[in-house]
């Protein structure tokens, strides 16, 4: 491995993940599961620092070039650190017709920062989402990419908040 | 059509059903025989194709494409590797139908998948998942599993030399890959950029191989048009869009959720089944087909019917089947102001029309939205979006200039009102 920082080196188990998303694709296309293996990289580290992304590339075969360019493109992949706990509330026009914009300021009020910031603490970090395609069960946030929370109200946003360490 | 008549149900039916989304309760209840029928009789490639086009099913993702004829475009005697590619990328705002189907019926859409890979010589199939669903693109992947452990997946199915595996693979926050190329790149493992066309994806698509995508709910309706014959599906709907329908019902209304309509139902009775407009509010507008489509006044839109042919005619696009309604409590000028934020907001970037366009359209909706509109706006914001329209590899350019010109056209005066006045109308 070219990056001999340990601190970098992702979990067996992870790893292991990886290496099923590897075999979803031809043997000649690996770089096909680099979408699987920053998404599981980034679910081990908390975010992706450029040397995470390196390892990553390393690991798949890739230039690291390559794998940076996906990682800045897709929105759900932090390449600057945040919050243990991310939020993102979609706030387009379903959701917002739904009453988005009031949870905004409720999430920006009741937390003291705004979109793509982070509590002094570590704690929350707030983000803006576009659209999750579950319009109907309006409106939704998502806790760290993965856990989605659908028909929010201030008071559920608040007991979301409190269950959230 | 009558709301007391029971309707017909392709690809919601099992959403009612304890366990929705288990191989036992799909097999139960006739699932994967369309599959075991046309690998073990060795049913023609070219006979399900003529029942696709008897079927008249358009493609559900948004652009409504005979399906049968995007079919018979495959080399199919082409001797190399060739992919079947299922779009599940939904993330056209209000759209959230194929959600419900990978979460309550993922195995319908499985046994399609396999029964195109069998009539278009494809022996790997990628099912590409929305990112911001992932809970959802577990329910898939526990899918696949049984699938697999039940032979319905894999090597010589049913005993015969037909092969086929199916994977999932998921976004991670990016529209643009809903467009069919740029959804190729991302299964590459690369930024999400659509390519030029031609070459379609038929002949050089994933990989470079002939490929054919398709939306979730047009392969999920593949298995019951195999079962019940083309004719039957037609029958569902009207002539040239047949079978139902799903519509996403979002926004102002009593009871948002995915309806399952025949094509051809008036609207009335669409909002009827989702309620009715809230609070007993008056309708305002919609935007028939996701949010890409061209807003329609409610005058209009409680004339039209739920068809692609309808909603053309009345000047905008049945595109995913995704139905925001607004009641009088709607600023026009926020609402095109949020709109134009996500184009902007999701454009690849690659086309400087688009690139550069969608960030001065936001940027002048915001602010008249914000009391600083000029006079001679409206003309600038219709000058910029047909500058976009047209002049870009994909779509997307498109999608961000109709809204635009539509609620200029149909709300102008809520527009001039925020100019002149520097406050909302409503």
């Amino acid at each position: 491995m070219a990056n001999p920082d340990s601190s970098l080196r992702l979990s067996a188990e992870s790893l292991a993940l990886i290496d099923v998303e590897v075999a979803k694709y031809p043997p000649d296309q690996k770089q096909s599961a680099v979408m699987g293996a920053l998404r599981i990289a980034q679910t081990e580290k908390g975010w992706l620092k450029p040397d995470l992304i390196e390892y990553v590339a390393d690991y798949l075969g890739m230039p690291a070039i390559a794998a940076y360019e996906v990682a800045t493109f897709y929105n759900m992949y932090d390449t600057q650190s945040v919050g243990r706990h991310k939020i993102t509330l979609c706030t387009n026009l379903p959701c917002t017709l739904m009453g988005a914009g009031e949870l905004a300021e409720h999430l920006k009020n009741k937390l003291g920062i705004g979109f793509g910031e982070t509590t002094e603490d570590g704690r929350f970090t707030l983000k803006e989402g576009e659209c999750m395609g579950a319009c109907g069960d309006a409106p939704m946030c998502l806790h760290n990419n993965h856990k989605m929370h659908t028909h929010l109200t201030p008071e559920k946003v608040d007991e979301l908040l409190d269950k959230l360490k | 059509m009558s709301l007391l008549k029971p309707t017909p149900q392709v690809c919601s039916w099992t959403q009612a059903l304890d366990h929705s989304a288990s191989l036992a309760t799909y097999v139960a209840n006739g699932g994967y025989q369309a599959l075991r029928r046309v690998v073990t009789e060795q049913v023609s490639g070219d006979a399900i194709i003529a029942e696709l086009k008897t079927s008249a099913l358009r493609g559900r993702g948004g652009a409504g494409f005979p399906t049968g004829l995007k079919w018979s475009f495959m080399p199919r005697a082409f001797p190399g590797d060739k992919y079947i590619v299922c779009n599940s990328d939904e993330g056209e705002p209000g759209t959230f139908k194929d959600r419900d189907i990978l979460r309550h019926n993922p195995h319908q859409l499985i046994e399609g998948m396999a029964i195109a890979g069998y009539v278009l010589g494809a022996r790997v199939g990628y099912n590409y998942i929305h990112g911001e669903i992932f809970e959802i693109y577990d329910i898939f992947e526990r899918a696949l599993k049984e699938a697999r452990e039940a032979g319905y997946l894999g090597d010589n199915l049913f005993g015969t030399d037909f092969c086929f595996q199916l994977h999932a693979h998921h976004g991670y926050g990016a529209y643009i890959c809903g467009e069919e190329t740029a959804l190729l790149e991302s299964i590459e493992g690369k930024k999400g950029q659509p390519r030029f066309k031609p070459p379609f994806p038929a002949s050089f698509g994933l990989y470079g191989k002939p490929t054919t995508i398709n939306n979730t709910e047009t392969l999920a309706s593949v298995p019951w048009i195999v079962q019940h014959g083309g004719q039957a599906f037609l029958e569902l709907g009207k002539p040239n869009n047949g079978g139902p329908k799903l519509f996403s019902v979002s926004g102002h209304v009593n009871k948002p959720g995915n309806y399952e309509v025949p094509l051809g139902t008036p609207f009335a009775e669409l909002l009827e089944l989702a309620g009715g407009v809230r609070n007993g509010h008056k309708l305002k507008a919609v935007i028939p087909g996701g949010s890409s489509a061209p807003v329609l006044p409610a005058e209009v839109m409680m004339d039209c019917t739920m068809d692609f042919d309808c909603i053309a005619k009345a000047g905008s696009m049945l595109g995913s089947g995704a139905v925001i309604v607004m009641d009088e409590t709607v600023c026009m000028v926020r609402a095109l102001e949020r709109l134009s934020y996500f184009y902007f907001e999701e454009s690849c970037g690659q086309c400087t029309p688009c690139r550069e366009g969608t960030g001065w359209m936001y940027r002048v909706i915001h602010r008249i939205e914000h009391g600083q509109g000029r006079p001679e706006d409206m003309e600038l914001l219709n000058s910029v979006a047909g500058r976009i329209g047209g002049h870009t590899i994909c779509a997307l350019g498109d999608a961000a200039a109709m809204p635009v010109q539509s609620f200029l056209k149909h709300f102008g005066r809520e527009f001039e009102y925020h100019i002149e006045q520097k406050r909302c109308m409503v």
